[in-house]
């Protein structure tokens, strides 16, 4: 029931959100709390809502963290990660989940993004991916696609757009997944999946802003927007079932890479060990 | 409980050794010239003390990693020189605004850019006050000693932890790489601030909340349960983001007075032979080393010569300077930079007396005959 779930899991008193009426932004957050209420729920799981901390950095998607109720800290543009490894690595037993978006995390934060990626410290980070820079007004991103227009690409984007979690996974990201916000099903179960993990997770999620990208690009109204994620990008179980030929232009809602390495502030605990030994 | 030992220390060392005494458990930062030896000595003495360095991708990360850290109740430090100290403004800003307390260190080096990496100066001055952007203000200390590094570093946690608030460490190369002998005071005689975590009665549940009379708010850290938000933006005693000009307006005067109205407890300054002085000689950090020699020089000549260093030097001293002055004839500043303090002095001093200046901005050190030179020329 939604209603509930805003209840337990969002600030009412901060409500509404800011977002513009058709953003998919309120459909990622709603999946992170959903994948966050049923392992609280899990009695296997049993995921401590007190030592959940939600952090984000600087944009519309960070936006999240303040309407999300758990402990959050809404930092500076770009440095989202970079906080949340002060807070996993001060106390490990947190459970750090960090919401960001395209520009915050791989244009101002990019460096932080691969540095956690390649150390593979305990969070989940969950990108809403919304192919432009929507709080400022419509500029493009490192996630815009080449050709399409922004304010600041008023003749077409002439750069080469990232694969967020392509990007995440090539700096070592051992865990790392697309999802929609057409697909909220699938997303949450990503979600759910990159919080189990124990290591470094992102789940890039796209969402849709038909405000300013849509509008400057003539991607339509916000559902024709999310009929596009529901055509063109695949869940994983009917995508490895098509040919090559189906697969040209579909994008694989799913796991990209899932691979154990050992968690960094678990080794810190090892490194800690040894130096006591010696000392 | 060990007892206080003398030991023979290098200024970077004894920041470590000091901040580790004052509680410190985190460290976040990047390798920077003349300040390395702190993450060094940072990356053997916390493990050993179940406490955390991480090396971290950019100055930025690392500002980052401290503030996080600190939001979970850790004492936390980083350290840097001149080009880092510029890329950490933001998060700085950020620790003002959303009282989180930490202590940034800044090993100051000569030049702007990349300038004189290994050579000294104080040319960090006025950046440790308006570096960042908007107004919210600033407590830094700067010591001139390798035991006073030592001691005041742990003021320096002590002050970030009571007033909730970055507080810059103000070394210079100077101090930063110079070995003298230490008396490291035994636990016992320390005192030692611990966060303020709750006004709560169980009536109040806004973190933010500041009850009469006083200044900080006292929030617990994350993972207890409290479930708050902490952001950069304006806010109001819930921690949320206000639109309302009222209440920014209250949160932005809060935190000027919260310094302000408390200088009394955070401004200390050494005074030196200035009672029966004519002349004092202003100076702070490292560059008191040659002032001492020279007033004594100057005294054993016959001049009437005294010095007066802020050790607090943001806010500025302008109380403790200006009872001074109604015995003096002339001030002369002493700073390794173009003049930055000399600006405060000069306001202090209004034209009531002549302030005369000795500064270097070439990455040589001011000595003891430089300075009793210019004091000649400005008694002739």
């Amino acid at each position: 029931m939604p209603s509930e779930l805003i209840h337990k899991f969002m600030r009412i008193d901060h409500l509404p959100h800011i977002w513009c009426a058709g953003c998919g932004n309120g459909i990622i957050m709603r999946d992170v709390a959903v994948a966050l209420e049923e392992l609280i729920d899990d009695p296997e799981v049993n995921l401590n809502r007190g030592k959940v901390v939600v952090v984000s950095g600087i944009g519309c998607s960070s936006r999240a963290a303040g309407y999300m109720d758990f402990d959050s800290i809404h930092t500076t543009h770009g440095r989202a990660i970079a906080f949340a490894t002060g807070i996993k690595l001060a106390h490990p037993e947190l459970e750090v989940i960090v919401l960001t978006g395209d520009g915050d995390c791989s244009a101002i934060g990019g460096n932080h993004l691969i540095h956690a990626a390649r150390r593979n410290i305990g969070m989940t980070v969950v990108t809403f991916n919304n192919d432009i820079y929507g709080m400022t007004g419509g500029q493009y991103s490192p996630t815009t696609p080449t050709g399409d227009r922004a304010t600041t690409a008023p003749y077409g984007n002439i750069d080469r757009p990232f694969d967020i979690a392509q990007l995440a996974a090539g700096a070592g990201a051992s865990f790392t997944a697309r999802g929609s916000a057409y697909h909220a099903r699938e997303t949450t179960e990503l979600i759910k999946q990159g919080i189990l993990h124990k290591g470094f997770s992102l789940i890039d999620v796209y969402s849709v802003c038909p405000t300013y990208y849509g509008r400057k690009n003539h991607k339509g109204s916000a559902p024709e927007m999310l009929q596009w994620q529901k055509e063109n990008m695949i869940p994983a179980a009917r995508y490895y079932a098509m040919s090559e030929e189906q697969k040209r232009g579909k994008l694989l809602i799913g796991t990209l890479t899932h691979t154990e390495f050992p968690e960094y502030t678990q080794e810190y605990a090892k490194l800690i060990e040894r130096a006591q030994a010696k000392k | 409980m060990p007892e206080k030992k003398a030991v023979l220390m290098q200024g970077n060392e004894a920041c470590v050794e000091g901040a580790i005494a004052a509680g410190m458990r985190f460290y976040a930062g990047y390798p920077i010239t003349p300040s390395t030896e702190i993450a060094e000595q940072c990356a053997v003495r916390l493990p050993q003390v179940g406490g955390k360095f991480i090396q971290m991708e950019d100055e930025l990360g690392s500002m980052a990693a401290v503030l996080g850290a600190s939001v979970t109740g850790v004492k936390a430090m980083t350290a840097t020189s001149g080009p880092g100290f510029s890329l950490k403004q933001e998060n700085i800003g950020y620790g003002c605004l959303a009282e989180i307390p930490c202590v940034v260190v800044d090993v100051q080096r000569t030049g702007p850019s990349t300038g004189l990496p290994t050579s000294p100066a104080q040319g960090d001055y006025m950046q440790a006050r308006w570096g960042t952007h908007g107004d919210h203000p600033v407590i830094a200390l700067s010591p001139s000693s390798v035991q006073e590094t030592y001691t005041l570093i742990i003021r320096a946690f002590n002050l970030s932890e009571k007033y909730r608030t970055p507080v810059i460490f103000l070394m210079d190369e100077i101090v930063g790489h110079m070995r003298e002998g230490v008396v490291l005071p035994s636990p016992a005689e320390l005192i030692i601030n611990k966060r303020h975590i709750s006004y709560r009665d169980g009536a109040n549940k806004q973190c933010y909340f500041v009850p009469e009379g006083a200044y900080v708010p006292a929030m617990k850290p994350f993972g207890q349960g409290e479930r708050y938000n902490i952001t950069g933006l304006a806010h109001d005693v819930s921690g949320f983001p206000t639109g309302s000009n009222a209440v920014a307006g209250d949160l932005f005067t809060r935190l000027m007075e919260k310094i302000d109205h408390n200088l009394d407890d955070i401004v200390r300054v050494e005074e030196f032979m200035l009672d029966d002085a004519d002349t004092a000689v202003v100076c702070f950090g490292g560059t008191a080393r040659a002032a001492m020699s020279a007033v004594l020089e100057a005294r054993a000549a016959g001049m009437k010569v005294g010095m007066f260093r802020p050790i607090t030097v943001w806010p500025f001293p302008a109380a403790q300077l200006r009872a001074r002055l109604a015995g003096l004839k002339r001030v002369l500043m002493v700073e390794h930079n173009y003049g930055q303090m000399l600006l405060e002095v000069q306001r202090v001093a209004a034209e009531k007396l002549p302030v005369g200046f000795l500064g270097r901005i070439d990455g040589t050190v001011i000595s003891p005959a430089d300075i009793l030179k210019k004091l000649r020329e400005m008694e002739a």
